[in-house]
């Protein structure tokens, strides 16, 4: 399995990814139900509504704009410098508004709507942990800001021949930088993303009193993080085989042994965080097993074509046991308020995820280029985010007012509540 | 501090890849060893710029 070889899709193929593609906003829809259930039920409404806006601002400013410079589509050129007697291609300018969609190749079509798709999946990431106190306009921002700036970068030198997929020609790393299916443009991208703009919009209110623990803030509906984790199963398995085909160019033989290894590295994670949570806690968290079954499917987004099954079990384990060590280490010692855990599930789960790929496949020099790819995220992506999240609340303030986050979003932003028939908490019981 | 830490973490980047122009394939434990310092330097700005969160946050409860 090399990627981006000059291959075309067979008539088989195209159908099956088309048909899993259809399938993958299931993985979309799972995450907002996990994001509105972690939440509180005075925000559910607007949680919901701004997961629905953002899916469609992240596909219109990638269709505008995005998907030119990401380059997925065939023409326009390539910006490149040349170090060490080797072009590093940084940028790619092509039609914008989706110019020469028609006449492109089946493959570069299916490939734009996984990435059309994978960006109206990171956008969502941020909007999880900013609840209770972003507004949806500063959410729909910094949306635009993902699918038009950063996620087309993250996908050109990913996905459509950019620098870090021509890692392995240009210096001998295995096969350059794998992510098959989005652990670094989408999870990372999306938790790095969380990362920034909880520390730029601050805590909820009340979340860390002064010379006092951190309040425990527990999700508001239960039901829909659990509903929504099977959901998302669904569009994960959808996503893995997809970019399995489009990026690593598999044969439809190991297709099964892809979702097979989707549900181990999920069904570990889980079962190694309902663990670690009973003996912490006495009982398992509901919560947090969440976060577990999501960072192992954050993980097998990167691994899940790669490795044996043995394996994708343990990378789902480990992905299972740090989370809720992470979760917790990331509230109560750096003050980080992360309502739906997106920082610890997806940041910290893609980021093992890209390591164990590099671990698990044969060759020091693909290890090597996973390591690049990581230093990448975090070395470039992450301090561009920040710059442009801080310029945006400078523009447009990402924190609601104080008087806003006391009513509760749904009135602030809405004028009505989630459930109006029922008796919802005032701000004031967390004090 | 944020910024000084946050500042720190694109110059691990760079050394990250300055390992792959500087050192041949070759030659791939001098190469592993910069771009596992370049990933070191980066943990060390995430680290300031955390601690300088925290700082930010103890004020803001002032």
């Amino acid at each position: 399995m090399t990627p981006n070889p000059p291959a075309t899709l067979s008539d088989a193929s195209f159908a099956l990814v088309l048909v899993l593609l259809l399938l993958a906003p299931l993985a979309i829809a799972g995450v907002a139900l996990i994001n509105t259930g972690l939440g509180r039920s005075r925000s559910a409404a607007q949680s919901l509504l701004g997961n629905l806006a953002i899916v469609a601002v992240s596909i219109i400013a990638f269709s505008v704009v995005g998907a030119s410079l990401a380059g997925v589509l065939p023409g326009g050129w390539g910006l490149a410098f040349h170090a060490g007697g080797k072009a590093w291609e940084w940028l790619h300018v092509g039609s914008f508004f989706l110019g020469g969609l028609a006449s492109a190749p089946a493959q570069a079509q299916l490939e734009l709507l996984f990435e059309m798709l994978a960006v109206a999946f990171a956008a969502l990431i941020p909007w999880g942990s900013g609840a209770d106190r972003v507004r949806i306009t500063a959410g729909c921002a910094v949306a635009a800001v993902l699918a038009g700036i950063v996620f087309p970068l993250l996908a050109h030198w990913t996905w459509n021949g950019g620098w870090l997929a021509q890692l392995g020609i240009n210096f001998s790393l295995g096969e350059g930088f794998l992510d098959p299916a989005g652990a670094a443009a989408i999870h990372v991208l999306g938790g790095l993303s969380a990362l920034v703009l909880v520390w730029i919009a601050g805590p909820r209110r009340g979340k860390f009193p002064q010379g006092g623990f951190a309040t425990a803030m527990p999700g508001h509906n239960a039901v829909y993080i659990l509903f929504g984790c099977l959901v998302a199963l669904v569009g994960w398995l959808a996503f893995n085989v997809a970019g399995a085909v489009l990026w690593l160019h598999a044969p439809m033989s190991a297709l099964p042994g892809t979702a097979v290894n989707t549900l181990l590295s999920a069904s570990g994670a889980v079962a190694a965080t309902f663990s670690v949570t009973r003996i912490r806690f006495g009982k398992p968290d509901a919560s947090l097993c969440a976060n577990g079954w999501l960072a192992g499917l954050v993980a097998s987004s990167a691994t899940a074509a790669l490795v044996f099954p043995g394996a994708a079990f343990l990378i789902g384990l480990v992905a299972g046991v740090l989370t809720p060590l992470l979760v917790e280490v990331l509230e109560l010692a750096v003050s980080i308020d992360d309502p739906s855990g997106g920082i610890s599930a997806h940041a910290a789960g893609g980021l093992w995820g890209l390591i164990a790929a590099g671990a698990f496949t044969a060759g020091a020099g693909q290890f090597l280029a996973q390591l690049v790819g990581i230093a990448t995220l975090l070395g470039l992506v992450m301090p561009l985010l920040y710059l442009l999240l801080w310029l945006l609340n400078r523009v447009l303030p990402l924190r609601v007012d104080a008087d806003g986050e006391r009513v509760g979003m749904d009135l602030h932003e809405l004028g009505g509540g989630a459930y109006p028939e029922f008796v919802i908490h005032r701000d004031d019981s967390y004090r | 501090m944020k910024f000084a830490g946050l500042l720190v973490m694109p110059a691990g980047f760079f050394l990250s890849l300055a390992a792959l122009v500087l050192f041949p394939a070759a030659n791939p434990g001098a190469r592993a060893a910069f771009v596992l310092c370049g990933l070191a330097v980066e943990a060390l700005g995430l680290v300031v710029a955390a601690r300088g969160h925290m700082e930010a946050q103890g004020k803001s409860h002032q």
